[in-house]
């Protein structure tokens, strides 16, 4: 087997040094009654060509593949990747090392991580970055502990619906042993979160709304800000799709106290929803409450500029159960995908391809009107839209996906109030050609 | 050994700025599509002002990186024997498998018949970690081992609830991994220590002292993180279910058991594994890992959904019923990593998994043995795939374990663990893992030796170092007195 090179004659002589007479004496300290009968129940191994075979197999029995148009984002986005990023995240110096415990000798992921909290925070208008939680979802779930946590005696938290309703069910699960409460906000017709509820919610610690929220919906955060503000509690923003903040006034601009949410859009494929990347920030004056690791800038012996994992009187390993959070491992390379994403667009490129994803998802949304749809909310969107259909539209997406288009995502699953009518988004990946495929059908 | 070659040497180390200290006004690293729409514009007020980002080329971002990457230190790299860390070769073949075009570009919101060939890799590997470890229901949704700990502890207080037993405690013994009691503590249960006995193992009476109608169960790190295997396990496992509680393995130790234990004869109920440890999937600098979760058939309802299910010929997810927890992850975990893991299994087969842990025992046992004259054993009883040393010797020379372990990096070498586990003095714990062969695991032996050596005749050269580093030590306290979090 070639990723165990020991020889015949290695481990015998190793087994004398030891003197053990067989491997299976080393395990002499392990009870009888505990040991594994038989062989394990596992297909035998293949060689690295029949493995090669077994997963274009695999990728055959995928009726929608690479070549597929997909018109879904709900928290996983279709953009386009450069070739920069899949050959420098090869390169086993970054990728086959372990959390940063030597800086010395890992300056290469501290600074890259230094860097990608920076761009972070720079994105979302925050003072601060952590160096990333799991994913979107366990970020915002980390956000309502953490403010909580800084709340001290509240009990309750309130999410907006129009939060990813994925999202949601992690911060229940989250929440479910600890006594706390979760509230949601209902959404009002135009698609936003309805502030009426924000003045009379009472002792809530503080209040997750996701920019653009799950309907593609742009949400009034500056407004809602104030409302939270006046209640006492934290402004939570979440997102789903960073790309938006290309364009829009950041959630720190808007006066929100953490922001947190999903990078997956920045370099990394969707590749079934993981691994993707948790990005979460806030005000300086909370950081000794934030979840999860941060890197910081300091000196060596000589004065020369280094970098190292910080704060860590916070973290698990130290603070043991009083820690702000368990994280240990987070997404480490991902931090780096996002961050060669950011600097190789820049600001102007991520403005220009933000414009580019909304200019598309505008035109099919105008193409869909025109064709007979109803657009359901009536606030600005990003790159994803609700709509209904005059009529069944099954008939339709069935036609579209024998060519290989997935026209959105029916929201029944998740919304029944919103049964039969589809959320769409639309990226630079897609081409007119195809918007205008859509739009012809749901004509005919 | 007479002539030493120590692999660590210097090649060239280049300077790089930080990114936002190099590039150029209307530089571009990524091409932007051109548009094939009109423009259409937000509301102003909704939009930003100007971005304070760096505007760099491609070969700017390239190079930047590159040289960052020369500043690391992995697997690929050399010998990284950081104990509890598995740091074993992540073969190369898996990195093609994660990135099959049509398996990397799957929606995670698609129809299941849509996605068959995704789901059949969930299904499968699955049933792989169940016949691993002999609980037969999995979750993958777990994003990394402190996750899959948080997930279990979950279903600990859903199964206490769903049978109206109150209970707020937990045993976490001495030798357990570091993120055990946050992770029990973020579920409610206040974590009760266990001290472990003379042998560096669990005693039955500690436990059975402890063990009350209060206490949710246990949670036990297997082999231990002194490298021991808990021997008394199943009787601690009866006297912990005999007062209505459950028993978590963690099982980040697994690359020393593969096929060699069976959990669930062991009386374990929960367990997760740790993909980026035992299943060789690359750490990344931090992540992203995968902490599955694989429980009892008791438990199995507990689980999170979905799940992979097949049903005759097709594959689906399954939604779980009233009991589960719920999800733990947007969607499916870190999937990617998943097929990493798949292909090592695949690859590998059951007669190599198994051979790969008894080699990891084997290097490690080699080591202690090889060893145990140089630097002195915490506990020297048969160890399985790490041996801890502590630093007694060490202080003889005024002399740490920081030093010693900085000095390693000078000669080529990752450290070990350095001060893990708290129960033994200075502690250095050497977890070879089976990819490095013998000649290896001499040099790297016979370095050691030498500092040990130099630690009494030149102890300022340990002190000193790392010293061909790109940096020399760095100064902890000031990074944490003046936290500088984000460039300005």
């Amino acid at each position: 087997m070639r990723y165990l090179p020991h020889t015949d004659e290695e481990i015998r002589d190793m087994l004398a040094v030891i003197r053990r007479g067989s491997l299976d004496e080393l395990f002499c300290s392990v009870p009888d009654s505990c040991r594994y009968e038989g062989e394990m129940p596992l297909p035998p191994a293949m060689d690295e060509w029949q493995l090669t075979e077994h997963m274009e197999i695999l990728a055959a029995a995928m009726a929608v593949d690479d070549k597929a148009r997909v018109l879904i984002g709900a928290g996983s986005y279709h953009h386009h990747i450069p070739e920069t990023i899949r050959a420098i995240i090869s390169r086993g110096e970054l990728l086959t090392a372990y959390t940063p415990y030597q800086p010395e000798m890992a300056q290469g992921t501290l600074q890259g991580i230094y860097e990608y909290q920076t761009l972070t925070s720079r994105l979302l208008g925050m003072d601060v970055a952590n160096a990333s939680i799991y994913d979107g979802a366990s970020a915002m779930a980390e956000a309502l502990l953490m403010g909580l946590r800084v709340a001290k005696k509240k009990t309750r938290v309130a999410v907006s619906a129009a939060v990813h309703p994925h999202y949601r069910q992690v911060a229940r699960s989250y929440l479910a042993p600890t006594g706390y409460e979760l509230v949601e906000l209902p959404v009002g017709p135009d698609g936003r979160t309805d502030p009426a509820l924000l003045s009379s919610l009472g002792d809530v610690a503080a209040v997750a709304i996701q920019s653009p929220n799950f309907f593609g919906v742009i949400e009034d955060l500056e407004g809602l800000a104030s409302l939270v503000h006046d209640a006492g509690a934290l402004l939570i923003a979440v997102f789903s799709e960073p790309l938006a903040y290309g364009l829009l006034k950041s959630p720190g601009a808007c006066g929100a106290d953490i922001a947190c949410g999903e990078g997956q859009s920045f370099g990394m494929p969707r590749s079934l929803g993981g691994a993707a990347l948790g990005m979460f920030a806030c005000r300086n004056e909370f950081v000794r409450n934030m979840p999860g690791r941060l890197v910081g800038q300091t000196k060596d012996l000589e004065g020369k500029r280094g970098f190292v994992l910080t704060l860590s009187t916070r973290e698990q390993h130290i603070r043991r159960e009083k820690a702000t959070s368990n994280i240990c491992s987070n997404q480490g390379i991902c931090t780096l995908i996002a961050s060669m994403y950011m600097a190789s667009l820049g600001a102007s490129g991520l403005a220009e391809l933000a414009r580019l994803n909304h200019s598309k998802a505008e035109y099919l949304k105008s193409g869909l009107r025109v064709a007979g749809a109803k657009v359901v909310f009536s606030a600005p969107t990003f790159n994803e839209f609700v709509v209904e259909f005059p009529g069944d539209f099954r008939p339709a997406y069935q036609r579209l996906l024998e060519r290989k288009i997935v026209a959105g995502l029916e929201l029944g699953r998740f919304y029944a109030e919103h049964a039969g009518r589809y959320l769409f988004c639309v990226t630079e990946t897609t081409d007119r050609k195809t918007l205008d495929a859509i739009v012809a059908e749901v004509n005919s | 050994m007479s002539a030493v070659t120590i692999p660590g040497a210097s090649g060239i180390i280049q300077n790089e700025p930080l990114l936002w200290e190099k590039g150029g006004k209307g530089r571009r690293g990524m091409c932007v599509p051109a548009s094939d729409v009109p423009v259409a514009e937000l509301p102003a007020a909704l939009c930003r002002d100007e971005l304070d980002f760096p505007e760099l080329s491609e070969v700017d971002v390239v190079r930047h990186y590159t040289r960052l990457s020369q500043w690391n230190f992995g697997v690929d790299s050399g010998m990284y024997p950081l104990g509890s860390c598995t740091m074993k070769y992540n073969p190369k073949i898996n990195e093609k498998v994660a990135a099959t075009p049509a398996l990397a570009a799957a929606h995670p919101m698609l129809p299941d018949e849509l996605v068959q060939g995704s789901l059949q890799v969930m299904y499968e590997l699955q049933s792989y970690l169940a016949a691993i470890t002999g609980l037969p229901a999995v979750t993958l949704q777990p994003a990394a081992g402190a996750h899959g700990e948080l997930t279990g502890m979950l279903i600990f207080a859903a199964w206490h609830k769903s049978r109206d037993s109150r209970r707020t405690k937990i045993l976490i013994p001495d030798t357990a991994h570091g993120t055990n009691p946050a992770s029990a503590a973020l579920c409610g249960f206040k974590p009760v220590p266990i001290r472990s006995g003379p042998e560096g193992i669990l005693e039955v009476a500690a436990v059975e002292a402890a063990m009350d109608e209060e206490t949710a169960g246990i949670m036990i790190t297997n082999p231990n993180t002194l490298g021991l295997f808990e021997t008394r396990i199943r009787e601690i496992a009866e006297i912990v279910h005999a007062k209505g509680g459950l028993v978590y393995g963690d099982g980040a130790n697994m690359n020393a058991v593969m096929g060699i234990i069976d959990a669930r004869r062991c009386g374990v109920d929960v367990l997760h594994l740790n993909l980026h440890k035992t299943f060789s999937t690359p750490h990344g600098g931090g992540g992203p890992g995968a902490g599955p979760l694989c429980v009892s058939e008791e438990l199995a309802r507990f689980l999170p959904a979905p799940r992979a299910v097949r049903d005759g010929e097709l594959y689906r997810l399954d939604w779980g019923g009233p009991d589960s927890v719920g999800r733990v992850h947007a969607f499916h975990g870190n999937v990617s990593v998943l097929l990493r893991a798949y292909a090592y299994i695949r690859t590998m087969g059951p007669a190599n998994l198994k051979k790969a842990s008894q080699l990891a025992v084997l290097n490690a046992a080699y080591i202690k043995e090889r060893l145990k004259g140089t630097l002195p054993l915490a506990y020297d009883r048969p160890c399985m795939h790490e041996c801890v040393f502590s630093d007694a010797l060490l202080q003889e020379h005024k002399v740490t374990t920081l030093d010693v372990a900085k000095r390693l990096i000078d000669c080529g070498y990752h450290p070990p663990t350095i001060y893990f586990p708290l129960v033994v003095h200075g502690a250095i714990m050497i977890e070879p893992t089976e990819t490095e062969c013998k000649a290896d695991i001499d040099q790297f032996i016979a370095v050691l030796e030498q500092i040990v050596g130099e630690a009494a005749e030149n102890p300022e050269l340990l002190r000193q170092a790392p010293l061909r580093t790109k940096v020399r030590r760095l100064d902890e306290t000031l990074a944490a007195r003046q936290p500088c979090l984000c460039g300005s």
